[in-house]
């Protein structure tokens, strides 16, 4: 029976509507303020919604905030060589669970490896693994679930049918079946999976979002003016059901880094030489009455993580919601 | 249901800063103060299969099998020699033909008598392929077997020819090979009698088994408790010193570790891997830590050209690159001890354990081991890759400890990779199917203490758990010869000569010795553990 | 409404098909469980090839189902790897973790909520700022951990509660678990609350409301958090489908012989009925989940209706 690990909440993973992309997409273009939203559609409009959200966004000192977290994460996961040289496949086991010691400042784990240097190097496939996978759920659970709350009736029925059988998949089940026949050591078929998993959850709330959101008298009134289903829904329904689908997201996106865990746990997830904090918060757990420091640094990290994208997801929230300027 | 509960916290809150005692149900009724009549709680998984002798193959079956059921023969449960139990004699002239007289006075506890008839009606439905049992290799000794269990096609005869009954007490066994130490094999679970009950009604009697050992099953509730209660007209020596056990079903064993600690249960067998380095601090001396009779190794694919012939100095250079003191020490925090040889302490010097036997060859030294694998050619494609099933048994971080140990000696940080394989069932098919590219975990619970039985089944010509389809002539005549030996103390030097064979080819790496370990609480005395790891539940004495 | 009803509860009847082929499918993709009863040592041809045939594993794979929902129809769902009828594993199983679940929503609905609210009409404040470092330490901490945590403090140390649930498994015994396993959730429920109540607290209702004068208590009851409760009412509809099926961990610190622990022990051991019994019983939960939840979207928002 293997012990200690999180398969909990492995079931139905979570994660995030249309926003979150747009979110991704204008932090890594923060020195180019563009004139235009990322839809095509708003092109020449000088005050579209989007742009003003832009706008307001730019101002947000929690946007800043969070924007210098994500580069900062982004910078160590590409260069982790900046700010740690321990190697962190480089293990003693005569070191095994002991505290900091010198150019060890976090001190060992059970294999006697260096916690400091695994806890940077660990950044890349985990930051990778939640920022994709919570997109590619988000993108995918928003569409599927914004159709299925949009159009209603048969639409509905289907879609939302489908949603529940894969959502009736257990992850360990899933897990076994799809990534054991895979032998890539990347990080792809992971997110993958994740996705294949996750998104129902998430259309389910982008679909109830949609259900209120195009109840509102505004999009009523742009029904009766013949507006575009396309354009009521990228104009008026997106904008005001984004904001609990971004709240699920960017909370998902910590347990997703976490279930990677459960993945390796299996067997069946990241492989070693990679190294990523799912895998040494899932063998910290075990050891937590003997050697809680293995625990408290990668789960540090994990945090932080959390904590960026939950701010990012605030501020852009904020910047969408008309009735806070 | 809100102002009782706060009154059942408040009541144990005092309680617990009286005494350490905790608070929860007390599950087991009055206690009998030491008189014998104390029913103790113990942990158990649930067993795979129904709870006949011939098909239980696992510890949790074959803990409740050890209680109500008594063969033959009995492992000494401390030095884990073959005694006579219900056999009165068992006499051979040619070490082939076996005439068996059983004991008067033994009946199960229905009150039906104890016969020959009870031991060879067993033996021929656990032979039997129609049953299905999968212990039944146990009986291919026996003559006859292929008839009624061919390897395919439906069984000629109902009945193994090599057995007979003379009267009713005695019966014969003809094997179809010379076996000198086959009575030895009869302390097994699989040889134990059977009452007329398990033919006639066998679903009731599965559902409550009956047996003739010292307890007899009060209820079974599958998944949850078996209530083992002692049988008071139990004729053997080794009558229960307590009133009952009862078996509860637990699904981890921290849970039943962490009830241990909260006084919730009385024995916990099988500490778990994380609580090791707290256990003495937890239980101070109610903490049993002993040698059991398994090996873990690391066996390689021979059907695999780079790993398989030609390479011992390869096989050996890796085996030189583990650090066996610092894994278990560090991993296992000493409830694993180094291997030296192919066999286990258990069996005694007089048995076959030898310490030492594998030589230099297990012994850690990682500039040897560097040069002997760079002479053998280095590794294959650089690479190395440990493979295990990871769903049992912390195996994972072991093996990752392993491959550091490896990686530290060769000078690359990522020359050994851990192969995890998700479930044991797929592991064992990827064994079945050879599909093994690298050194793979292959433990060894023994079934009986005989230092055949850590040598044959393992490393035998095709034998059933040869996994590497390792192949040797010099080590499969040895094995004859040793199961031919008459005398007892030659066969187990024969076995040795063999054994020497493992440590010039290194079939396999024999990485440590796992001992059994428990946690009791304060009501119980005179616990201790069997060779195989399970409690001598008869002779725990309940205050 | 009656006809949407009756409409929803039709559409069981695919999902039902659907989801006992793609599980059964997948287990079956597993492998072969056989072998695997067999411990270190290679099974014996004869005798594995019987148990293959008792367990029907010698046939195709579409026969294998034909036969399995056959069996179905017949009330039989097929023996679990301990040679327990599933049904029966079943029977114990469901009501204990549906207790569990009850106590996990419980606290979730309650805790969740009124924390939402406090921080959602404190944003910014260090109430919210507080809350946001607990969500963050509930998700980055694993379960394993809190639960471990919780159980060895309450259990062991304090001696307040009993540290492992019996086999009656009464709601008392299930209250530290539901916590444990109610965490995670938790977390979500604050945070969709408190963005919900957030938006909202500036909504024209809510002023017109305050403005008519009426008392603040019923402003946010009544107005305020009626109108916030779509997305959460959402949320922990799809989270009892999460919480029945995949509280694996709690379950097993805290051994609860319940459907997690079942479910995983029917996949690690590659056995079909377990698996797809188990899980073709969860989906139906879902969708008996979804349908409520549905019905609720109309209660909350009388603009919504279902033809």
């Amino acid at each position: 029976m293997p012990d200690g690990n999180d398969p909990d909440r492995a079931i139905a993973p979570t994660g995030a509507g249309g926003s979150a992309d747009l979110a991704m997409g204008e932090a890594e273009t923060l020195e180019r303020p563009p004139r235009r939203g990322p839809d095509g559609t708003d092109t020449g409009k000088p005050r579209s919604l989007w742009s003003d959200a832009w706008r307001e966004l730019r101002r947000n000192p929690v946007f800043i905030v969070s924007a210098l977290l994500i580069l900062f994460l982004v910078v160590i996961s590409i260069w982790p060589q900046l700010i740690v040289s321990t190697n962190p496949l480089s293990c003693d086991l005569s070191k095994s669970q002991q505290g900091r010691a010198p150019g060890h400042p976090f001190g060992y784990d059970t294999q006697g490896c260096d916690v400091y240097a695994r806890t940077v190097h660990g950044a890349r496939a985990s930051v990778t693994v939640g920022v994709c996978a919570t997109l590619g759920v988000a993108l995918l659970g928003g569409l599927i679930g914004g159709l299925a709350g949009f159009f209603g009736g048969w639409a509905d029925a289907v879609l939302s049918r489908a949603a529940d059988i894969f959502f009736g998949i257990p992850v360990i089940l899933g897990g076994l079946v799809f990534l054991s026949v895979v032998t890539s050591t990347t990080v792809w078929p992971v997110v993958g999976f994740i996705v294949l998993l996750g998104w129902p959850q998430i259309a389910r709330i982008a679909r109830g979002a949609v259900i209120t959101a195009k109840e509102n008298d505004y999009v009523q009134a742009a029904r009766a003016l013949g507006a575009s289903n396309r354009r009521m829904l990228l104009r008026h329904v997106a904008p005001n059901a984004v904001a609990p689908v971004i709240v699920v997201a960017t909370i998902a996106l910590g347990t997703y880094i976490a279930l990677e865990a459960t993945l390796s746990f299996l067997g069946v997830g990241l492989r070693p030489p990679t190294v990523s904090w799912g895998i040494d918060i899932s063998n910290a757990a075990s050891q937590i009455r003997n050697a809680p420091h293995m625990l408290l640094w990668p789960a540090g990290a994990l945090s932080i993580t959390v904590l960026a994208f939950i701010m990012l997801g605030d501020a852009v929230r904020d910047a969408l919601d008309p009735k806070l300027r | 249901m809100r102002r009782s509960l706060h009154a059942r916290w408040a009541a144990c809150a005092i309680a617990a800063a009286l005494a350490a005692t905790a608070c929860g149900g007390d599950d087991n009724g009055g206690s009998g103060g030491g008189d014998g009549t104390g029913v103790l709680s113990s942990s158990w998984g649930d067993p795979q299969n129904p709870l006949e002798p011939a098909n239980t193959n696992e510890v949790q079956g074959g803990k409740v099998l050890d209680m109500i059921f008594r063969g033959l023969k009995r492992y000494d449960p401390e030095t884990g020699e073959a005694k006579d139990m219900l056999a009165e004699s068992i006499t051979t002239d040619d070490s082939q033909t076996f005439t068996v007289k059983v004991k008067d006075g033994w009946t199960f506890s229905n009150g039906e008598k104890v016969t020959a008839k009870s031991f060879v009606d067993a033996w021929n439905y656990g032979a039997n392929v129609d049953n299905a049992q999968k212990n039944a290799y146990f009986f291919e000794y026996i003559e006859g077997y292929d008839e009624v269990h061919p390897e395919e096609g439906e069984p000629t005869a109902k009945t193994l020819s090599g057995l007979k009954v003379k009267d009713d007490r005695t019966f014969t066994v003809k094997l179809s090979q010379k076996f000198s130490t086959w009575p030895d094999t009869l302390g097994y679970n699989a040889f134990a009698p059977l009452p007329r009950a398990f033919f006639d009604d066998h679903d009731a009697w599965v559902k409550k088994p009956v047996g003739n050992g010292p307890y007899q099953v009060e209820s079974y509730t599958k998944g949850s408790v078996m209530k083992l209660r002692k049988w008071d007209k139990y004729p053997g020596d080794d009558k229960a010193q307590n009133g009952g056990v009862d078996l509860k079903v637990y699904t981890d064993n921290n849970a039943a570790y962490t009830d241990l600690l909260a006084g919730n249960l009385d024995l916990a067998d099988d500490i778990p891997a994380a609580q090791l380095k707290n256990v003495e601090n937890d239980l101070g001396d109610r903490y049993i830590n002993q040698p059991a009779g398994i090996i873990q190794t690391l066996a390689f694919p021979f059907y695999d050209d780079a790993w398989g012939e030609g390479k011992e100095q390869l096989r050996k250079g890796i085996s030189r690159a583990i650090n066996r003191e610092q894994i278990t020490e560090q991993i296992f925090s000493g409830t694993r001890t180094p291997a030296t040889d192919w066999t286990s302490p258990v069996l005694g010097e007089d048995g076959g354990y030898e310490k030492g036997l594998c030589g230099e060859a297990c012994e850690y030294d990682p500039a040897e081991a560097k040069k002997m694998i760079e002479e053998a050619g280095g590794l294959p494609g650089g690479k190395i890759t440990l493979s295990s099933n990871v769903d049992t048994g912390s195996h994972r971080e072991w093996l990752d400890a392993v491959c550091n140990s490896i990686n530290n000696a060769v000078g690359r940080d990522s020359a050994c990779t851990v192969n995890p394989v998700g479930t044991f069932a797929d592991y064992r098919n990827q064994i079945g199917d050879q599909r093994m590219k690298g050194p793979f975990r292959a433990g060894w619970q023994m079934d009986y203490p005989l230092i055949q039985n850590f040598l044959q089944p393992l490393y035998y010509t095709n034998a059933s758990s040869n996994d590497g389809k390792w192949s040797n002539k010099e080590f499969d005549k040895l094995v004859d010869e040793a199961n031919a030996e008459s005398d007892t103390g030659k066969a187990v030097e024969t076995f040795q000569e063999a054994e020497k064979v493992l440590a010039e080819e290194m079939p396999a790496i024999p990485l440590w010795y796992q001992n059994g370990s428990a946690g009791y609480s304060d009501k119980l005395t005179n616990v201790k553990l069997n060779p195989f790891s399970v409690p001598v539940y008869d002779q725990i004495k309940v205050a | 409404m009656g006809r949407y009803v009756i409409r929803r509860l039709l559409q069981m009847i695919p999902v039902f098909i659907g989801s006992t082929f793609l599980i059964f499918v997948m287990v079956y993709a597993l492998g072969d469980p056989v072998a695997a009863l067999f411990g270190d040592r290679a099974p014996d041809p004869a005798t594995a090839a019987r148990i293959r045939k008792e367990l029907y594993l010698d046939q195709p794979l579409w026969k294998q189902y034909l036969h399995y929902m056959g069996q179905i129809f017949r009330g039989d769902f097929g023996t679990a790897f301990n040679g327990q009828p599933v049904l029966e594993l079943m029977a114990t199983a469901f009501p204990v973790t549906l207790r569990l679940t009850l106590v996990a929503v419980v606290i979730e609905v309650i805790v969740g909520i009124v924390l939402g609210v406090v921080s959602g009409l404190r944003r910014g404040r260090a109430v919210d700022t507080g809350l946001l470092f607990l969500t963050l330490i509930v998700i980055s901490v694993p379960t394993f951990v809190t639960g471990y945590l919780l159980q060895f403090l309450f259990g062991v140390k304090w001696g307040l509660v009993r540290p492992s649930v019996s086999t009656d498994a009464t709601f008392e015994e299930l209250l530290l678990p539901g916590v444990v396993l109610a965490l995670v959730s938790l977390a979500y429920v604050t945070r969709l609350t408190r963005t919900s109540i957030a938006e909202n607290v500036r909504g024209d209702y809510v002023r017109t409301a305050i403005a008519k004068g009426l008392p603040r208590r019923r402003v946010i009851v009544r107005h305020l958090l009626r109108n916030s409760l779509i997305p959460v009412v959402t949320f922990i509809g799809t989270d009892i489908g999460a919480l029945m099926g995949g509280a694996i961990v709690t379950e097993r610190i805290f051994n609860i012989h319940g459907v997690g622990f079942q479910l995983y022990q029917g996949i690690l051991r590659n056995n079909s009925p377990t698996v797809v019994g188990f899980v073709t019983i969860l989906v139906i939960v879902f969708l008996l989940a979804n349908l409520v939840v549905d019905l609720l979207y109309a209660v909350l928002d009388p603009r919504i209706r279902y033809a």
